[in-house]
């Protein structure tokens, strides 16, 4: 494989990688903090 | 007996008569580190140790890194096996508040575009002649972090260690005065203005224990060739937040990341052997270095631009300058421009959100790179 080849194939799933990673880990945090609701906030939604 | 004291003697002037110009100029170079990390103040922790190896190691005849070396031996143990840096990773998961990130976890991928220096700079590194893990190596610098730099380089470039670890934390310490003038160029006045309105939102313990688990199985099954990196720091970060080894926890944060800290530095030093450093390609690292970190700085700002123009003008776009991993020196930056800009203006909690999706994504963003190397063969699985 010429150095080309590697470089831009690294390159580009190197890049679009980490930022689906880093997206589906946000998604990850948001269905967290969805299943998992602080007690207060929970009781504070609830009197609402 | 006159022969006996001559003999005596010559050995005592050994060390003189095999001082080389090379040993001298590298004894400089890490008096020069010595200066700029007990002076300065520039990651003294790292600093110190490293500059005290490197002149340990040009001492002639001294022979600490021949096979049965004083130094040789931490750093097969260590470095070769990449140990140090993996147990520096638990002391900084142990240290690592992700609260700021559950506030807002969009402002993850701000982490994500902060890392994109780290694959520009490939491309560079394999423009001006580096082979191809040579030039992953180099890359790396760009990752802003470390741990991260040390552990792709021993792996896959041992001889450029020294001068990627010397690059990578220099270049984490220059940040303050790295980041601020390309937040200026890369930023119009009305866009360092916005002040950024930013919820304390509560968010639960279970929460808080059950992200590094999950975080460890999904993104280790994702790259698993980053399964040490991402492991280790998740550990830690567990160990912080489960609130029951608080033990074990200190034992990371504390005793373990001291001791290896000090030993990661004085085998860094030891890898700085005049006849290995003082080389032109030594320049070409600390270059594409420099840029790396440029490059980070630059693509994190675009991507605060193009937050800023999806949101309205909701997101001031400077914060995109901390998606990097140097921690909080980067969200300080952040802060401290906006400031300059408009008083009103308090970008520290986003920027650290920023910054800490930064440390997140520079652990990613190298799983992911060595689990592509994997799946191409380049390296061994």
């Amino acid at each position: 494989m010429d150095i080309w080849t590697f470089g831009l194939t690294v390159a580009v799933l190197g890049m679009s990688g980490t930022m689906l990673v880093l997206w589906l880990l946000s998604v990850l945090i948001f269905l967290l903090k969805k299943i998992f609701p602080q007690a207060t906030a929970l009781t504070e939604t609830k009197k609402g | 007996m006159e022969s006996a004291v001559v003999s005596g003697l010559q050995g005592l002037v050994l060390g003189i008569t095999n001082l080389g110009l090379g040993q001298v100029i590298m004894i400089v170079i890490a008096s020069v580190l010595l200066y700029l990390g007990i002076r300065k103040g520039y990651e003294p922790l790292l600093l110190v140790p490293i500059g005290f190896g490197a002149i340990l190691v040009n001492i002639p005849l001294a022979g600490m890194m021949a096979e049965d070396g004083f130094l040789r031996f931490f750093y097969d143990i260590g470095v070769r096996t990449e140990i140090f840096p993996l147990l520096i990773f638990l002391g900084i998961g142990a240290m690592t508040d992700f609260q700021p990130l559950f506030e807002n976890p969009k402002i993850i991928l701000l982490g994500a575009a902060g890392q994109f220096g780290i694959f520009l700079t490939l491309l560079l590194a394999l423009a001006v002649g580096f082979d191809k893990l040579d030039a992953v190596a180099v890359a790396i610098i760009g990752a802003c972090d470390g741990p991260t730099a040390i552990y792709v380089s021993s792996k896959f470039a041992p001889h450029l260690l020294g001068a990627v670890s010397v690059a990578a934390y220099s270049y984490m310490a220059l940040v303050p005065l790295i980041q601020p003038p390309i937040m200026r160029v890369m930023t119009t006045a009305k866009e360092r203005q916005i002040v950024m309105g930013m919820t304390k939102q509560p968010v639960s313990k279970t929460t808080k224990i059950v992200f590094p688990i999950a975080v460890t199985i999904f993104a280790s099954i994702l790259a698993p060739k980053g399964a040490p990196l991402i492991g280790t720091v998740m550990f830690g970060n567990l160990m912080k937040e489960c609130g029951v080894v608080e033990r074990l926890k200190s034992a990371a944060e504390n005793d373990i990341a001291n001791i290896v800290t000090l030993l990661l530095g004085l085998c860094i030093g030891a890898t700085m052997e005049a006849d290995k450093f003082l080389r032109a390609q030594t320049l070409l690292v600390l270059g594409l270095g420099f840029i790396a970190i440029t490059l980070d700085t630059v693509v994190g700002l675009l991507f605060g631009k193009l937050m800023c123009l999806l949101t309205q003008g909701k997101i001031n776009p400077l914060i995109g300058a901390a998606g990097i991993s140097a921690f909080p020196m980067a969200a300080r930056v952040a802060q401290v421009e906006g400031q300059k800009y408009n008083k009103k203006s308090y970008l520290l909690m986003p920027a650290m959100s920023a910054n800490a999706g930064g440390q997140i994504g520079s652990v990613i963003a190298a799983a992911v790179m060595l689990s592509v190397l994997q799946g191409m063969g380049i390296v061994a699985g």
